[in-house]
């Protein structure tokens, strides 16, 4: 990266303040790298060139108005569910390849009200199913540490554009994992909102009941800003929860001292790969040196988050996705001789293999003489789950462990194996089934391969959970190292 | 062998909300195909329904009318099963959890009176639909209807005939409008039915397989897809066959239902609560406050004409089935004291008539119950005659103004007075002897005509009644 812009979002802002250079430098900087880089990650869908630059010009015209915000002319990667007016929509799905979004999702409209660039449109794993950015309609995308490994997933594009340097931001979306896995195959910072604080309106569903927005960065201190701008009350959206204003880089400064961090047993269990457990470890003891108290807590119905998951998140996209009839937009197949016919092939061949698989398995757990069994079951599961948590936040301030069992695996090795492709969640699914926050921040590194450290927070408690992540990058460089490719 | 016909409805009633249950686009009927979906309707990737809070309040109104236990908590479900007029591929309904619980319904026929229970009634948003023939050999999609709030109200299967079925149809019509929360208006589809029909041996209690009519739009059609089906269940059971259990459509051409699906082709529409909207909470002060604007009901208010006024049931009900017309009836018993059955005979009558041949509706009444107020107190104190009275409600229901005015101007004011038609009364005499010979010969029929021949000489002013009195008089008297 050119020596003559910062990596951080603050220092960005700062330069930009101080008019060091101008959105449209920046961009045109950025746009530079994406052009030079992006083919050996594949982090984006769809570049906006001249959209950004558009963009920028108007941020920077705000700026001389003296309107600019802290991230007025700050360029981010947008994940590929976010509808963007005028711009294509894809889901990284062949049924929504020709889809150009007629309206922008709330989200959208909030970053753009910010003066954010959008630089484009991130990969992922298709319709936001998948651990790897391997079920992407436009190729896999690569993991910026290692080529041949996966980013994670599903927002993997979002997470290899900032740990690449060819976005500063980029938006996520997590569903049972989907920020956080990624953020921390890739080394990054990645935050899962409580359910409700970040506008679904607008994010093409996968699970409705699980999906939440939320900022990915460098740094939690980036993450911070961002959610300034992302969260809110928006009436669109009837789980959106109405709550006064919150500055989230208020509490960045308050540090750990006296925080009770509560440690889970189930999850440093059979299936984690030990040295990940040593260097998450090793980051938990930094944050006890600054103050922090460690404790051991039990979380006992940690080991059916899976299976509960797996049937929730597939039930209600078996549902969701049945829109995707080839009727009123997206893929249609060529000359259906029928209705039924037309379903058929639209729906098999615009949707992949990850997606049908799921539509089939959600179908079958909600249909009769299954349901009892399996969906309402699940949601028994999933309350247990929540009382779980709700247990040990009388005794700690926050839960801490792995993100993910292991490392960034190579690419191509879970694809034929969905149970152990699931089995990469195990840390990170019963989070959403509880509605709560948490975030992915690196812990330090294994092989030259990042790990992550998963903080999981009370509800709306995001202050304090970016407040701990900072506190920990205060003292820790992990989330500073840059892929060497990619210097 | 006398089989007993078992009948259960489910009515569809559209709420009269200004716009759709989870989008902010309008529910008009009418306008062009497509132009009332907003990016809600058309399931657009990404949107999200929310809750028109005007629906549930309605519902509520609904559910307290018949008395019915309003679940403090309900939730919206998905319906899922594919049809192109249905964007989403899934229909949010209530199943588990309707708003509305059991409640009951009073209904009369033949003078008896019925109490018909309701099991439940819930919310839901109506599907687009397929127009055929717009574009040759394609099958278009409007989804101006998709989203529009229905209440679906189940009936318990409780009913016998067609005629009590078509009697409980009319009563929920009746009460649904009066409560202003749908319409009516069966022609655009805003109340329509589907009839479950099964026959069983007479004095059975277990139910015999049923069929289920879809989309009946008009209480005749109710009545005779009911009736169709009860003679072709009958003519099954009685040649020793089996009904088979299956969704029929009813031909209104060819007076007959025939099959439209098979419990084979049934759908599995894998319910589950729509993860996209909360449930739906009603408080006790909503219940109170709903409660509180209620309007008098539609049995109350009939049973109120029958006693306070004097009239008739049928005669009361009419007047009642539309609310408009009910608030017409009474603001017209005033200022001036007049005979309500006479003010209800105008209305069934006269004005009934006039709005039929004039195509309107009775919201478009064209004149004030101020001037048929009048116009049938002038009748009672003389003034006019009935015919004279018939050309005033012509000339106020085209031109306007008051009958007073009319009377005056068009000189229909009657002449009662025996000074004045005392001459008239001679002159009939005089010119028509054979006539009074028959008369006084005890032939007393003939006094119409002589009647007739004064009011014509009078040119229809002349009191016919105080015209037979005078010729009564000087017949017998001399």
């Amino acid at each position: 990266m050119s020596e003559s812009f910062p990596r951080g979002v603050a220092e960005l802002s700062a330069g930009l303040a101080a008019g060091d250079f101008s959105s449209v430098e920046l961009t045109r900087h950025y746009l530079a790298r994406i052009a030079n880089h992006d083919a050996a990650v594949n982090a984006y869908i769809t570049v906006c060139g001249e959209r950004a630059l558009a963009q920028a010009a108007a941020a920077d015209a705000r700026r001389a108005a003296g309107t600019a915000g802290a991230l007025t002319g700050i360029p981010y990667a947008h994940k590929d569910i976010f509808c963007t007016r005028g711009v294509r929509t894809s889901c990284a799905s062949r049924m929504l390849d020709n889809f150009v979004a007629p309206y922008d999702a709330h989200v959208t409209e909030c970053l753009d009200r910010a003066g954010l660039v959008m630089l484009g449109k991130t990969n992922m794993d298709e319709f936001a199913m998948g651990s790897s950015n391997e079920s992407s309609y436009y190729g896999r995308t690569c993991n910026p540490w290692d080529p041949g490994r996966v980013p994670g997933g599903s927002s993997g594009g979002s997470a290899a554009a900032v740990a690449a340097g060819l976005a500063p931001l980029a938006t996520g979306t997590d569903t049972g994992g989907s920020i956080r896995q990624p953020a921390a195959l890739c080394g990054i910072s990645g935050l899962k909102p409580t359910y409700g604080r970040v506008s679904r309106f607008g994010m093409i569903a996968f699970a409705s009941s699980l999906d939440q927005g939320g900022p990915m960065a460098r740094s939690a201190a980036d993450l911070a800003l961002m959610l300034n701008v992302m969260a809110g009350f928006d009436a669109r959206d009837s789980t959106s929860v109405e709550r006064p204003d919150e500055d989230f880089t208020a509490p960045l400064a308050n540090g750990v001292d006296g925080l009770r961090i509560g440690i889970p047993r189930e999850y440093f269990g059979a299936e984690l790969d030990p040295r990940v457990g040593d260097t998450v470890h090793a980051a938990l003891a930094e944050l006890e040196r600054r103050g922090a108290r460690l404790s051991e807590i039990s979380l006992a119905s940690a080991p059916l988050a899976i299976p509960a998951y797996y049937v929730i998140a597939p039930a209600e996209c078996s549902s969701n996705l049945s829109r995707f009839d080839g009727v009123r937009y997206g893929y249609r197949c060529a000359d259906p001789t029928d209705l039924t016919d037309l379903y058929e092939r639209s729906r098999s061949e615009g949707f992949g293999a990850e997606v049908k698989r799921r539509i089939l398995v959600g179908t079958y757990a909600l249909s009769s003489g299954y349901y009892d069994a399996y969906y309402r079951k699940a949601q028994q599961v999933r309350r247990l789950i929540k009382e779980d948590f709700a247990r040990a936040f009388d005794t700690v301030d926050l839960i801490a462990g792995p993100t993910t069992p292991a490392p960034a695996f190579a690419a191509g090795t879970h694809v034929d194996d969905p149970v152990t492709m699931y089995l990469s969640d195990v840390y990170t699914t019963a989070v959403n089934l509880a509605g709560l926050p948490a975030l992915s921040v690196p812990a330090g590194f294994l092989d030259g391969l990042p790990v992550g450290l998963q903080l999981i927070g009370n509800y709306f408690d995001e202050g304090r959970l970016l407040a701990t992540g900072h506190a920990l990058q205060q003292v820790s460089d992990a989330h500073r190292a840059v892929p060497p490719a990619f210097a | 062998m006398e089989w007993q016909p078992v009948i259960g409805l489910e009515v569809h009633a559209q709420l009269a909300t200004q716009s759709k249950i989870f989008s902010g686009a309008a529910t008009a009927y009418g306008a062009a195909p497509n132009v009332q979906a907003c990016g809600v309707d058309l399931g657009l990737p990404g949107v999200l329904p929310v809750l028109n809070a005007q629906a549930v309040e309605l519902a509520v109104r609904f559910g307290l009318a018949i008395d019915a236990e309003i679940a403090p908590c309900s939730v919206f479900a998905r319906k899922n099963y594919f049809y192109p007029d249905l964007p989403k591929g899934y229909q949010i309904s209530q199943y588990e959890h309707p708003i509305v619980g059991c409640g009951h319904l009073r209904i009369t026929l033949d003078e008896r009176e019925l109490d018909i229970g309701i099991t439940r009634a819930h919310l839901e948003e109506d599907a687009g639909k397929s127009v055929h023939g717009v574009v040759s050999g394609r099958t278009g999609i409007d989804l101006n209807r998709a989203g529009t709030p229905l209440l679906e109200i189940v009936s318990e299967p409780v009913m016998h005939s067609a005629r009590e079925a078509v009697a409980y149809m009319r009563e929920l019509h009746r009460l649904v409008r009066h409560l202003g929360i749908c319409d009516g208006n069966m022609q655009e589809g805003s109340f329509r039915c589907d009839a479950n029909v099964s026959l069983r041996p007479a004095g059975s209690d277990t139910l015999g397989t049923r069929t289920e009519i879809k989309n009946l739009n008009s209480f005749r059609f109710v009545e005779r897809a009911i009736e169709f089906e009860i003679e072709r269940q009958r003519d099954i059971l009685e040649d020793g066959g089996k009904v088979v259990q299956e969704t029929r459509l009813y031909d209104p051409d060819k007076d007959e239902t025939r099959t439209m699906r098979t419990k084979e082709d049934a759908h599995d529409y894998r319910y589950f609560p729509d993860p996209d909207l909360l449930p739906v909470s009603v408080s006790a002060d909503d219940l109170a406050r709903i409660r509180a604007t209620l309007p008098e009901l539609p049995a109350a208010r009939i049973a109120r004409y029958v006693d306070d006024y004097g009239l008739g049931r049928e005669d009361a009900a009419l007047l009642v089935n539309e609310p408009a017309v009910a608030a017409f009836f009474e603001a017209s018993l005033g200022p001036l004291e007049v005979p309500a059955k006479a003010v209800a005979n105008w209305i069934t009558g006269e004005v009934f008539g006039a709005l039929n041949r004039a195509g309107l509706a009775v919201d478009d009444i064209p004149i004030t119950p101020a001037m048929l107020n009048q116009l049938v107190a002038r009748i009672g104190d003389g003034t006019v005659s009935g015919k004279g009275a018939k050309t005033v409600f012509q000339a106020m229901w085209s031109e306007g103004g008051l009958p007073d005015d009319i009377i005056e101007a068009q000189g229909l004011k009657q002449v009662s007075d025996s000074g004045a038609i005392d001459a008239i009364v001679d002159e009939v005499i005089a010119a028509n002897p054979a006539q009074v010979q028959d008369y006084l010969a005890g032939k007393e029929k003939i006094l119409g005509y002589l009647v007739g021949q004064a009011m014509k000489a009078s040119k229809g002013k002349a009191n016919p009644a105080a015209v037979s009195a005078l010729l009564v008089d000087k017949l017998k008297g001399d």
